[in-house]
C-alpha cells in the first residue's frame, strides 16, 4: 500500500470510529429518552375530559381550568392551610383540595394548573398549584380547553393581552 | 416626530444591509476588490442607523409618549427611570429592535477587527452578515414595527409587567441578546467558509475568539436570568427546564462544543466539518431560542406578547436560514480535506467525544421542549414533559461527559497513554471515591446519585488542579520555578483549567441546592416560630411599605441558627399601582454552606401571614463557579494568539502585515 493509500485507509478506519461513537452515544441517550419520557410526561385535562375519560384514582396528571367564584375555602391547623376549591371548564367541574399555601397569583375566576391524582371520592387531591410567572396569568392550556368549551369570553380575555385591550 | 424619524432610520439601514449583503458577495465571487471593499462601509453605517434607531425608540419611552403603541402598552409615566430605559427591551417589538442593533454593531466589529482576514473571506462574512440582518429588519418591519402609533392617544401607559421591574431586566437580556447575536459571526464565518471551500487553522483561529466572545455573553445571561428568577420569581428556582431557559441553554451547549471542536481545528486541522456544522447548529438554536419567546407555540413562564400570525414569518424565516445553511453544507462540505490523524486514545478523541455528548445533550433538551408541541399536533394529547425527564436524562447523559473533563485535559495530541493517566490519577480517584462514599453514609436512605455527583464532581475539581500543577512542575522542581512557570502559562490553557474548574464547582453547587433543599411552610402571627433545617425562625412583625409605583407589606423576622448571631431578615410582597400583580421579594441570606430563603405570602386574615421558607444548600457554589468559567473564558480571549483580528497565518507570525 503506499502511503497516501494507508492515510485514506486509516482515515476512513477514522471516520468509521467516529460513527460508531455516535452512534453508540446516540442510541443510548434514545433509550434514555424513552424510558425516562414514559415517567415524566405529565399529561393536561380539562374537567370535561376528566369526566369523561373517567381517569382511574392515582394516575397523576395536570388539571387546568378556571377556579369557580365563590368556590374557596380554607381551614387551617397547626399552621398548615388546607384549600377547597372547584375548577371549573364551563362544562363540568371537578373539586380540588390542596395542602400547603398557594400561590399569591391564585383567584377565584382566574386560570389555574394542577398537578396531582383523583382519590376514590372523585376529588382531585393537588400536590402542586403552578404558579405561572406569566403577566397574563391564563395557562395556554387552560385558554384552549376554554375555547373548545365554548366558554371563551371578552370577559376572561380583558387582563389577558394588553394588544387586545387597545 | 421622533418616531417616524426611527422608522425611516431603519428602513435606510435595511437598504445598507442589502448592499453589504450583494456586493460584498459578488465582489468575492469576481475577485473585483472594489466591490468588496463595500462591505466595510457599509456595517459601519448599518450599525450607525440602527443604533439611532434605538436612541429614537429610547426617547420615546423617557418622554413617556404614549402615542407611539409599545410605549403606551409597557410603559408608564411614573416608572422608574431605570425602568424607561430597561423597558425599551422588555417587550417583543423593542427587543427585535435590540437584537438587530447587535446584529449590525457584530458587523461592524467584524467590518473594524477583520482588517487582516483575506479580503474575499471578510467580504463573504460580512456580507452573511448581512443578510441574516434583512431577515430581521423585514421581520419588524412587516411584523412587529417598533414605532407603529395609536390613532387613539391613551392619557397613561398600561406598564411595564411588575415581574420585569428589576435590575435583572437592565442586564440579563442584553448579554443573551449579545451572545445569541454573538453567534451569528462564527455563522457568518462558517457560510463564508463553505463557500470559500476552505477551512484551515488559520480560520479557527479567527473564528475562536468570536465564539468565545458569543460564549461568554452567552453564559453571563444565562446566569444572570438564573440569579434573577431564584430571587425575584420567590420560589427559590434557579431553573425549572421552562421551554424559554431551554432556549438559551441549547446553543450555549453547542456553542461549548464548538469552543472546544475549534481547537482541534486550530492545532490538528481536523474536525473541520464538525466545526463548520457546529457552528450552524449554534446560530440555528439562537435563531429557535429568540423566536421561541414570540411564537407563541410554547407554553412558557415568560411573558412577551404573543402573536401566531408572527408565527408564519418566523417559520419562513427559520426555514431559509437553517434548511438553507444545511444545504450549502451536505453540497460543500466534502470540499474540506481533512487533515491530521489521530487514535482512539487522544486529546482529539476527548476532545471529539465531548462534543458528542454535548451534541446529544442539546438534542435531548430540544426533544424535550418540542415533545409537547409536537404530541399536540399530531395526537391532539396535551401533555408536558416536567423536570423530572430532563434531570434524569441530563444528569446520565453528563457523567461520562464530565469523566470525559477529567481525562481529556490529561490526554497528549494523536496518542495517549490512558494507564499513565490512570496511574497518575490514582490519588485523586481514591479521594473523589471516598467522598462519594462519605456522602452516600452520611444521606444512607436517600437518593444515592448525588453521592455519586459528589464524588464526579470532586474528581474533576482535583484533577483540574492536578493538571495545572503537572504542567507547572509543583513539587518536582523548586516552588520559585513552578510560580514562574504557572505565570508563564499561555493565557489559553488558564482559560481551560479556570474553565473546567468553575464548571466542577458550579457542579457540587447545583447537586447539593437540587438534592437537598429543605422546604417549611407555615401560617403565622406575630410571635409565631418555625424551624427549618438548623435555623429558627420567628415572626416580629408585618408592616405596610410604600414604594415609588407599589405598595408592599414587609415581613420582619428574627432568625436564631444553632450555635451562631441570631439576625433578622425582611421579606416583602409587592402589589403594584398599575397592574394587578403581586410580586414576591424573598429576603435572602447566603452562607458558603448554603442559603435561607425567606417568603412572605399573602394575608390570611386576622393578622395571620403565609410564611415558606426554603435552605438551599451550597447555593451560592453555583453562582461562583459561573464566575469562574466566566473569568477562565475571559482571561483566554485575551490570549495574543486570539487578538482578534491580528493576522496570524502560521507564516505570518509575530508580523502584523495589513491587508491590501
Amino acid at each position: 500500500m503506499t502511503k497516501v493509500g494507508l492515510k485514506s485507509g486509516m482515515r476512513k478506519k477514522r471516520r468509521l470510529y467516529f460513527l460508531l461513537t455516535s452512534i453508540t452515544i446516540l442510541g443510548l441517550a434514545v433509550l434514555l429518552v424513552l424510558s425516562a419520557l414514559e415517567d415524566s410526561i405529565i399529561l393536561f385535562y380539562d374537567p370535561t375530559e376528566i369526566v369523561e375519560k373517567n381517569i382511574s384514582p392515582g394516575q397523576n396528571f395536570r388539571l387546568g381550568g378556571l377556579v369557580e367564584e365563590d368556590s374557596f375555602e380554607s381551614k387551617e391547623a397547626a399552621g398548615i392551610l388546607l384549600n377547597h376549591f372547584i375548577v371549573t371548564d364551563g362544562n363540568e367541574s371537578v373539586a380540588v383540595t390542596y395542602e400547603g399555601l398557594l400561590p399569591d397569583l391564585f383567584r377565584e375566576g382566574q386560570g389555574i394548573v394542577a398537578e396531582g391524582s383523583m382519590n376514590d371520592a372523585g376529588v382531585f387531591i393537588a400536590s402542586e398549584v403552578l404558579a405561572k410567572h406569566d403577566e397574563t396569568y391564563m395557562p395556554k392550556e387552560v385558554v384552549d380547553s376554554l375555547k373548545k368549551r365554548g366558554e371563551w369570553q371578552r370577559k376572561t380575555t380583558k387582563t389577558l393581552n394588553y394588544d387586545e385591550t387597545l | 416626530m421622533i418616531a417616524e424619524l426611527g422608522h425611516y432610520l431603519l428602513v435606510l439601514a435595511l437598504g445598507l444591509a442589502v448592499i453589504q449583503a450583494v456586493f460584498p458577495m459578488i465582489g468575492a465571487a469576481r475577485q473585483d476588490g472594489r466591490m468588496m471593499m463595500l462591505g466595510q462601509p457599509a456595517a459601519y453605517g448599518q450599525f450607525f442607523l440602527s443604533f439611532l434607531a434605538f436612541l429614537a425608540l429610547t426617547y420615546s419611552y423617557l418622554i413617556s409618549d404614549f402615542s407611539v403603541s409599545v410605549v403606551a402598552r409597557n410603559s408608564h409615566s411614573l416608572k422608574p427611570l431605570l425602568y424607561k430605559i430597561s423597558g425599551v427591551w422588555g417587550n417583543h417589538e423593542g427587543s427585535l429592535l435590540f437584537w438587530v442593533m447587535f446584529l449590525a454593531l457584530f458587523g461592524a466589529m467584524v467590518a473594524y477587527f477583520g482588517r487582516g482576514l483575506p479580503t474575499s473571506l471578510r467580504a463573504r462574512v460580512l456580507s452573511v452578515q448581512a443578510m441574516v440582518g434583512i431577515g430581521f429588519y423585514l421581520f419588524m418591519l412587516i411584523t412587529s414595527n417598533p414605532f407603529d402609533r395609536l390613532s387613539e392617544i391613551p392619557f397613561e401607559g398600561n406598564g411595564l409587567n411588575p415581574l420585569l421591574q428589576d435590575p435583572g431586566l437592565v442586564f440579563h437580556p442584553p448579554f443573551l441578546y449579545l451572545g445569541y447575536v454573538g453567534l451569528s459571526v462564527v455563522f457568518s464565518f462558517a457560510i463564508a467558509a463553505l463557500i470559500e471551500g476552505r477551512v484551515d487553522p488559520a480560520w479557527a483561529r479567527w473564528v475562536r475568539p468570536w465564539t468565545l466572545l458569543a460564549w461568554i455573553f452567552l453564559t453571563i445571561g444565562i446566569m444572570l436570568g438564573s440569579w434573577w428568577a431564584y430571587y425575584e420569581l420567590g420560589w427559590g428556582g434557579w431553573w425549572a427546564w421552562d421551554p424559554v431557559e431551554n432556549a438559551s441553554f441549547m446553543p450555549w451547549l453547542v456553542a461549548t462544543a464548538l469552543l472546544h471542536s475549534a481547537i482541534v481545528v486550530e492545532k490538528r486541522d481536523s474536525l473541520k466539518s464538525w466545526t463548520i456544522l457546529l457552528a450552524i447548529i449554534a446560530f440555528s438554536f439562537s435563531l429557535l431560542g429568540t423566536f421561541i419567546v414570540r411564537s407563541g407555540i410554547i407554553t412558557s413562564v415568560h411573558a412577551f406578547a404573543t402573536d401566531p400570525e408572527r408565527g408564519f414569518y418566523i417559520l419562513i424565516f427559520l426555514a431559509l436560514v437553517i434548511g438553507g445553511s444545511l444545504l450549502l453544507f451536505a453540497i460543500r462540505s466534502d470540499k474540506l480535506q481533512s487533515g491530521g490523524l489521530f487514535a482512539p486514545i487522544s486529546r482529539e478523541s476527548g476532545l471529539m467525544i465531548n462534543n458528542l455528548f454535548l451534541s446529544v445533550a442539546a438534542a435531548v433538551v430540544l426533544y424535550g421542549t418540542l415533545h409537547p408541541l409536537l404530541s399536540d399536533a399530531f395526537f391532539g394529547v396535551k401533555s408536558s414533559v416536567g423536570a423530572p425527564f430532563f434531570n434524569v436524562v441530563f444528569s446520565l447523559l453528563m457523567i461520562p461527559m464530565v469523566i470525559t473533563m477529567v481525562y481529556g485535559p490529561h490526554l497528549k495530541w494523536k496518542r495517549a497513554d490512558i494507564n499513565g493517566i490512570n496511574q497518575r490519577l490514582m490519588a485523586i480517584t481514591g479521594i473523589a471515591l471516598l467522598a462519594a462514599l462519605m456522602v452516600f453514609y452520611v444521606t444512607y436512605g436517600g437518593a444515592i446519585m448525588p453521592a455519586i455527583w459528589i464524588g464526579i464532581g470532586i474528581w474533576l475539581l482535583l484533577s483540574t488542579v492536578q493538571e495545572l500543577a503537572g504542567r507547572i512542575k509543583l513539587f518536582q522542581v523548586p516552588f520559585k520555578d513552578s510560580l514562574r512557570r504557572l505565570m508563564r502559562q499561555p493565557r489559553s490553557s488558564w482559560g481551560m483549567s479556570l474553565g473546567h474548574f468553575g464548571f466542577a464547582v458550579g457542579l457540587l453547587g447545583i447537586v447539593a441546592t437540587s438534592s437537598w433543599t429543605l422546604e417549611a411552610q407555615k401560617v403565622m402571627s406575630p410571635g409565631d416560630e418555625m424551624k427549618i433545617g438548623n435555623y429558627r425562625l420567628t415572626l416580629k412583625d408585618v408592616v405596610p411599605v410604600a414604594g415609588p409605583n407599589y405598595t408592599a407589606v414587609r415581613g420582619i423576622l428574627s432568625v436564631a441558627p444553632v450555635g451562631g448571631a441570631s439576625f433578622m431578615v425582611y421579606p416583602e410582597s409587592r402589589t403594584y399601582i398599575s397592574s394587578p400583580i403581586t410580586t414576591t421579594e424573598g429576603a435572602v441570606k447566603t452562607t458558603i454552606a448554603g442559603d435561607l430563603f425567606v417568603v412572605i405570602g399573602e394575608s390570611q386574615g386576622q393578622g395571620r401571614w403565609g410564611v415558606r421558607a426554603y435552605y438551599k444548600p451550597m447555593q451560592v457554589w453555583l453562582w461562583i463557579g459561573t464566575v469562574i468559567v466566566v473569568l477562565g473564558g475571559v482571561i483566554s480571549l485575551s490570549d495574543r494568539r486570539y487578538r482578534i483580528g491580528l493576522p496570524q497565518g502560521q507564516k505570518t507570525s509575530g508580523k502584523v502585515k495589513h491587508a491590501p
